[in-house]
């Protein structure tokens, strides 16, 4: 095969090839900023929920957790954590979470060990409002079943 | 060696070297944790080694391109470099910045470290391996800039080669995407969405065409083929990583919440991804079959065509083991990409610095025609103790992915959560250790190659 191409007809097909890549998606990029919003229901992203995304973020919590099969593989998938836990009902999934948070870790030998993060009552509330619209994002019916 | 300034790579390939000790040995506590879950906790958690274990990984990488660049640009643009003073002290600051990152991840909580590092003025901080604080991004950002000042510098202002042009394409590219690291949208499908842009871009994207510039450099010498050849080669692989590599970014954007279309346009286009990886198995031995010169180190060129090899297997087959978003459905986010990951890094990153570093730092220290027989029969040792190890580690990690999805995932009413799935696995996650420890000891057997000494001949 590589006696019939030439070193030029090489370059030109990277060239062009990279060049059509990058058109193609650079198209799909805009289209896809465009749409997320509605399949995010960004809407509702209220300042509680921002804020718990922030507190997801700086307590490292993707550095044990998935979170739509995204981050580390140690703890439990968290993005239908709300169905797992709240059986759909946002006041029971806090109380519920409240719970979990203050009971870390626990002191079970052999365990994996969650680390207690010492989060106020309210900041608990904004992971749980994060946790909850992140429930309802539209990502194809995404975990397989219930246990993520 | 040609020119005195590529002596500034040595340092770069040494700290690369102890960073990658550091990163293995934290991948042991992590291969711990997950057999005993309270080992060294509360001391070192999980995430905390992980942090640690990710980020000297990517650190190490970039030490090691960045030696890589200085040892080969010199020689490919037949000059010295522009300023060896700025590839010294970069080379200081980010050694620095990079040791106090860790201990930073080591001894202070990570929500203090957030803190007194002002992240809520810029939030970057606590996405996967982007975890470094703002600050840090920062000064990465002008570290490379620095160094691709100076490379290309050195490039433009000397003779310019194939090699030398699609190495300094991948820099660049390897600096302009981090740019997306400082990008955070409240939303977190557009914050995954572009986190990406940096990490599979950089990794299947431009860093494939630093390493396929390494491997040409590296091939060219140790060989003697015709440069024409080897550049008509180097071009058709970095052709298909970029026309496979951009659109199948798509392969991540199936389950968090991106329009559809990305099902099949990333099954597609990714599905293509292990071609770049399969014609560089071909290069590679092609250009050692038509090799005209028998050059005395042996190991440069066995690296080089092992690292063909294992990054077609880690990247390629095991990418391509679940890139199909309907398999992806019931793989995404179990051990199966833990697996990928773990033997397309060694295979592709970690391998082709050992190519370039078993090339290089004889030369540099003085032989020319690269280590003594006795020294390269110990580091044949370590490179086969180090894949069989690797192998072990990913092929266990392969299995307990797949019992995930069989046992979390597909067992209908009976299916087990995700704990009791884990506790299910730990003999295999043994299994996975045992070879860790192989690699450990390889790893370990490599370094000893440098100091064994041979008899005056």
């Amino acid at each position: 095969m590589s006696e019939r191409i030439t070193k030029n007809m090489a370059r030109n097909i990277y060239l062009g090839g990279a060049a059509f890549a990058i058109l193609v998606f650079a198209g799909l990029t805009v289209d896809t900023v465009q749409r997320v919003p509605e399949l995010s229901h960004s809407e509702k992203i209220t300042e509680s929920v921002a804020e718990g995304k922030n507190l997801w973020e700086v307590n490292n919590c993707v550095g044990c957790h998935t979170i739509m099969g995204e981050g580390a593989y140690y703890a439990p998938e968290l993005a239908n954590v709300f169905d797992r836990r709240g059986m759909q009902d946002e006041a029971a999934f806090k109380v519920y979470l409240q719970g979990w948070m203050a009971a870390q870790p626990m002191q079970e030998p052999g365990r994996r060990k969650m680390p207690q993060f010492n989060l106020s009552e309210e900041q608990v509330n904004n992971l749980a409002d994060f946790l909850i619209w992140t429930s309802r994002i539209d990502d194809h019916e995404w975990p397989p079943n219930i246990e993520g | 060696m040609k020119y005195n300034s590529q002596m500034v790579a040595k340092n770069y390939f040494i700290f690369a070297l102890i960073l990658l000790a550091g990163e293995v040995l934290f991948g042991l506590i992590l291969g711990t944790q997950y057999i005993a879950g309270d080992f060294l906790f509360p001391e070192i958690p999980f995430n905390v080694a992980r942090m640690v274990h990710t980020n000297l990984l990517i650190v190490l990488i970039l030490f090691g391109f960045m030696g890589a660049t200085y040892y080969l640009v010199p020689e490919e643009s037949e000059r010295e470099l522009w300023s060896p003073w700025l590839a010294n002290v970069t080379f200081w600051v980010f050694a620095v910045a990079g040791v106090v990152t860790i201990l930073g991840y080591l001894f202070v909580p990570y929500a203090t470290l957030a803190e007194i590092t002002y992240n809520n003025l810029l939030p970057t901080m606590g996405r996967e391996f982007l975890e470094q604080p703002t600050i840090i991004k920062i000064g990465i950002v002008i570290v490379a800039l620095a160094f691709v000042l100076n490379v290309g510098m050195t490039v433009l202002t000397g003779r310019k080669t194939v090699i030398s042009i699609v190495l300094l394409t991948g820099l660049i590219g390897l600096a302009v995407f981090f740019l997306f690291a400082f990008y955070v949208p409240e939303n977190l499908v557009l914050d995954k969405f572009f986190w990406w842009y940096v990490v599979h871009l950089w990794v299947e994207g431009v860093w494939e065409l630093i390493m396929g510039a390494i491997l040409a450099f590296v091939l060219i010498k140790v060989t003697g083929v015709d440069r024409e050849h080897i550049d008509k080669w180097l071009y058709l692989i970095i052709a298909m990583t970029l026309i496979s590599g951009i659109v199948g970014t798509g392969h991540h954007y199936f389950y968090i919440g991106t329009p559809t279309y990305w099902l099949w346009i990333g099954s597609i286009a990714s599905a293509v991804e292990p071609l770049p990886f399969f014609l560089m198995i071909l290069y590679a031995y092609n250009m050692a079959a038509q090799r005209r010169i028998e050059h005395d180190n042996k190991m440069a060129l066995t690296w080089a065509k092992g690292t063909a090899v294992m990054a077609f297997l880690g990247a390629g087959v095991l990418g391509f083991l679940h890139t199909l978003a309907p398999i992806n459905f019931f793989t995404h986010g179990t051990q199966l990409t833990a697996a990928h990951g773990h033997l397309a890094f060694f295979g592709a990153y970690i391998m082709i610095l050992f190519t370039i570093i078993s090339y290089a730092m004889p030369i540099m220290r003085g032989r020319p025609n690269g280590n003594g027989l006795k020294a390269q029969a110990v580091e044949l040792k370590s490179f086969w103790m180090m894949v069989i190890g690797m192998l072990g580690v990913t092929s266990a990690l392969v299995i307990a992915g797949t019992m995930q999805v069989f046992i979390q995932r597909m067992a209908g009413a009976d299916s087990l959560s995700f704990m009791a799935t884990q506790a299910e696995i730990v003999p295999v996650y043994t299994v996975r250790l045992a070879f860790g420890v192989l690699t450990l000891l390889g790893l370990l057997t490599y370094f000893y190659s440098f100091f064994v000494k041979e008899e005056a001949a």
